[in-house]
């Protein structure tokens, strides 16, 4: 790697530039309104909620690291890599090119051996730990790395225990913080000598694939959002206070999207896409570019499908709210349609925005998953969960079973989800004026 | 009734609009020649011969008007009329292999059908009584204990549920087989296990959806007038609130059961069940445009069929429900 680096960032993420950007906006915002203050203070007395926080902040961390970009100045100039890249480094190198310890404990290519009385016995030969230059007892190599680690991550824990403001956090999330230091600086220490969570079939260690998924998933849950929410709050607001031929229409447009099914659509377009990005190669020159398109891509049909009934809401509660007297009064003091719009009516709506989003997340994660099995999620060559269970589907017939890169995507992807769904059930009950909380 | 024919007929703009839609997705970008080109295979690709199969195909029309004829005829000897219209008339043409795809449907949804109805009878009737106990003991340990494994379900991949199914059931206990499918009786050993992780994986939402639903009802005033006449919680939640909640389940369900015969992509496929999810999830993969045109088209029809079914149902459980001043 030559010492030159541009920062070169593909589509998506100046994308996610912007979503961040417009997260930090609205929390800086809502930390002033009277209304969404009462909300923060709900969310974070909630223990389950911060701790969800405390998770979505370790993973968004990890996906932004991963959405920086860089190229190489030299020769081989077409290769891109990321800040996250740079940083797993270590992780990276391959010590083998096939499954390996420690979750493989058999090797995968079967010795026969015969017994006495002549029959064929097949066996698979038990891996042994391996030993590493650095040291020649592998066990307690190991545990020596797993202690240091550890005792690395309690003493950073405690370090901001007494230099930061976390200490006033409740039990459960300083709990989880704490574990989540220990957990994180042991496998730190352990993965730049081992593949902590093994290798896959061949030889690509399943922690970074891991790690290196994560960007996917928050890109599927949040850009879709991204995508949708200025067409739906726009024709939501529009129809619910225009009425007539204008509700009119864009009833007619949401009732024909949301009626052709999902998975049908997202195919569909897919295999459109497909088609298009093929007949135009010279567009796309990279691989990589043309995997970023299939993404945002991805994101926007998603958008696409999902938008209809967060504009069916938007529209429902603006008939609602156009009634009241504070917007006849602006009515009739002929304020400007869009200035009500925009200045009363949307903030009056906005907790339905806040409470899809955080709602949609999850769900989008999950499909993900689906829609790349069914073949028409994100590129084949992009990291993403969906792609390791994909591969990691046929592996469950081998004997000896291979579970591992199966079950590593699966946990990684229950945990985000997981905080996502913890952290919606909250905000819901913080956001929605109607429901009584508790 | 006027209502009724109101929203029938509000129907056929919405199934053009989605033909249109795909329509333009599939021909658009995949022009017949392309079509003609793949089809035929790299070498011959001659023009005639293109133009031969195009004629063969029916494909040899202008997309949407056709300047060569006058009249009527210039809107129908379109490949829009031809193609997409005449799904109207569930004239679904062959697909790729030269098969009929109206027969093949036919023969398919059976299967589909085979699972999809046990499985939502099971789940609807599992969902609902555990959402009752929740609501019962509502704040109890139980209550609070389902609630978390509720959103720990939710938050898990179906796909985990279908792996862990097959592995224990299908590979290790070795009780059924792991996929696979026979007509008839011996069906039901090939559908066990799907419909056994179909309930499971339906298991965290519906709860979730069903307790509020149930809790909502509790909180009404007819419940405290039960309550001050004397009744027992049990009587109540049984008499009172298992029937008036029922109204908003049994019509959130009714959207569903249209589509039911479509059957379900991921479930049919892993399990090899024949059915119309596993039909089109090949065709998608064989890129099969005209199976997948079927299948959108019969999908989108069964969605308005069930928002239509929806409007009876309110009509029929809510007395207080008028259709037509609504809307």
């Amino acid at each position: 790697m030559t010492p030159h680096w541009i920062f070169s960032p593909l589509y998506s993420d100046l994308l996610l530039y912007i979503i961040l950007g417009c997260i930090a906006y609205l929390i800086a915002r809502s930390y002033r309104a009277p209304y969404f203050k009462s909300a923060w203070k709900h969310l974070l007395s909630h223990q389950s909620a911060s701790t969800a926080i405390i998770f979505l902040i370790c993973y968004f961390g990890i996906g932004c690291i991963d959405s920086i970009h860089f190229k190489t100045s030299g020769v081989n100039s077409a290769q891109t890599f990321s800040l996250l890249d740079v940083l797993l480094q270590p992780f990276n190198i391959n010590h083998t090119t096939t499954y390996s310890e420690p979750l493989a404990t058999h090797l995968f290519t079967p010795t026969q051996s015969s017994t006495a009385d002549g029959k064929i016995l097949t066996l698979y030969q038990p891996i042994e730990l391996k030993h590493t230059a650095f040291s020649h007892n592998a066990r307690l190599d190991r545990l020596y790395h797993a202690l240091l680690g550890s005792a690395v991550g309690f003493f950073l824990f405690s370090l901001s225990y007494r230099l930061t403001a976390i200490s006033r956090m409740q039990k459960i999330p300083l709990l989880t913080f704490c574990m989540l230091l220990i957990i994180g600086g042991t496998i730190v220490s352990l993965a730049t000598r081992y593949h902590v969570l093994g290798t896959d079939k061949i030889g690509q260690d399943i922690f970074y694939t891991s790690l290196k998924s994560i960007r996917t998933s928050l890109m599927i849950g949040t850009l879709t959002t991204l995508c949708m929410l200025p067409l739906s709050i726009g024709m939501g607001l529009l129809a619910g206070y225009k009425g007539g031929l204008i509700d009119d229409v864009i009833q007619y447009v949401y009732t024909t999207l949301s009626a052709i099914p999902g998975v049908l659509f997202i195919a569909a377009s897919i295999l459109v896409l497909q088609v298009y990005i093929e007949s135009h190669t010279t567009w796309f020159p990279t691989l990589e570019m043309r995997a970023d398109m299939r993404l945002i891509a991805l994101c926007l049909i998603l958008g696409i499908t999902s938008w209809s009934s967060l504009c069916r809401f938007i529209r429902a509660e603006t008939l609602k709210i156009k009634e009241l007297d504070f917007i006849q009064f602006a009515v009739l003091s002929k304020t400007k349609m869009i200035r009500i719009l925009w200045k009363h009516i949307l903030p009056n709506v906005f907790h339905i925005v806040i409470i899809t989003v955080v709602l949609d997340f999850s769900g989008l994660v999950l499909a993900e998953a689906v829609l790349s099995y069914v073949g028409v999620g994100v590129d084949p060559t992009t990291f993403s969960f969906g792609n390791m269970i994909n591969s990691a589907r046929l592996e469950l017939a081998q004997v000896p079973i291979v579970w591992w890169p199966l079950t590593s995507a699966l946990v990684f992807m229950f945990f985000l989800v997981l905080a996502a769904n913890l952290l919606s059930d909250v905000v819901r009950d913080a956001l929605d004026p109607r429901q009584t909380i508790g | 009734m006027h209502y009724l024919l109101k929203r029938i007929l509000y129907a056929i703009p919405v199934l053009i609009g989605v033909n249109l839609i795909t329509f333009v997705l599939f021909f658009m970008v995949n022009s017949p020649d392309d079509m003609a080109r793949m089809q035929i295979g790299g070498k011959y690709t001659s023009e005639a011969a293109i133009q031969n199969w195009k004629i063969q195909n029916g494909y040899d029309y202008p997309y949407f008007y056709n300047e060569k004829v006058s009249g009527i005829n210039s809107l129908t000897k379109t490949l829009f009329y031809r193609k997409s219209m005449s799904l109207f008339t569930f004239q679904f043409g062959l697909s790729n292999q030269g098969r009929d795809i109206s027969q093949d449907i036919f023969v398919r949804m059976r299967p589909s059908i085979a699972l999809a109805i046990p499985t939502l009878v099971f789940s609807l009737t599992l969902n609902i009584l555990i959402a009752l106990f929740t609501a019962l003991f509502q704040n109890s340990f139980f209550d609070k204990a389902v609630r978390l494994a509720c959103i720990a379900l939710i938050s898990i991949s179906s796909l985990f549920f279908i792996f862990l199914g097959q592995l224990l059931v299908g590979k290790i206990f070795q009780w059924v087989p792991i996929s696979g499918y026979q007509s008839g009786i011996s069906a039901f050993k090939f559908l066990l296990l799907p419909i056994l992780i179909g309930v499971i994986a339906s298991l965290g939402s519906g709860i979730r959806w069903y307790r509020t639903i149930f809790l909502e009802e509790m909180g009404r005033d007819y419940v405290r007038t039960a309550k001050a006449k004397g009744l027992s919680d049990f009587t109540i939640l049984i008499n009172h609130v298992l029937e008036n909640g029922l109204i908003p389940i049994l019509t959130g369900v009714v959207v569903i059961i249209p589509t039911l015969f479509l059957g379900s992509l991921i479930m049919e496929s892993f399990f090899g069940i024949p059915g119309l999810g596993s039909y089109t999830l090949d065709a998608i993969q064989q890129q099969d445009f005209e199976i997948v045109r079927a299948m959108v088209f019969l999908g989108t029809l069964f969605y308005i069929l069930g928002l239509l079914l929806t409007d009876l149902s309110y009509l029929w459980v809510d007395p207080r429900v008028r259709l037509g001043e609504s809307s």
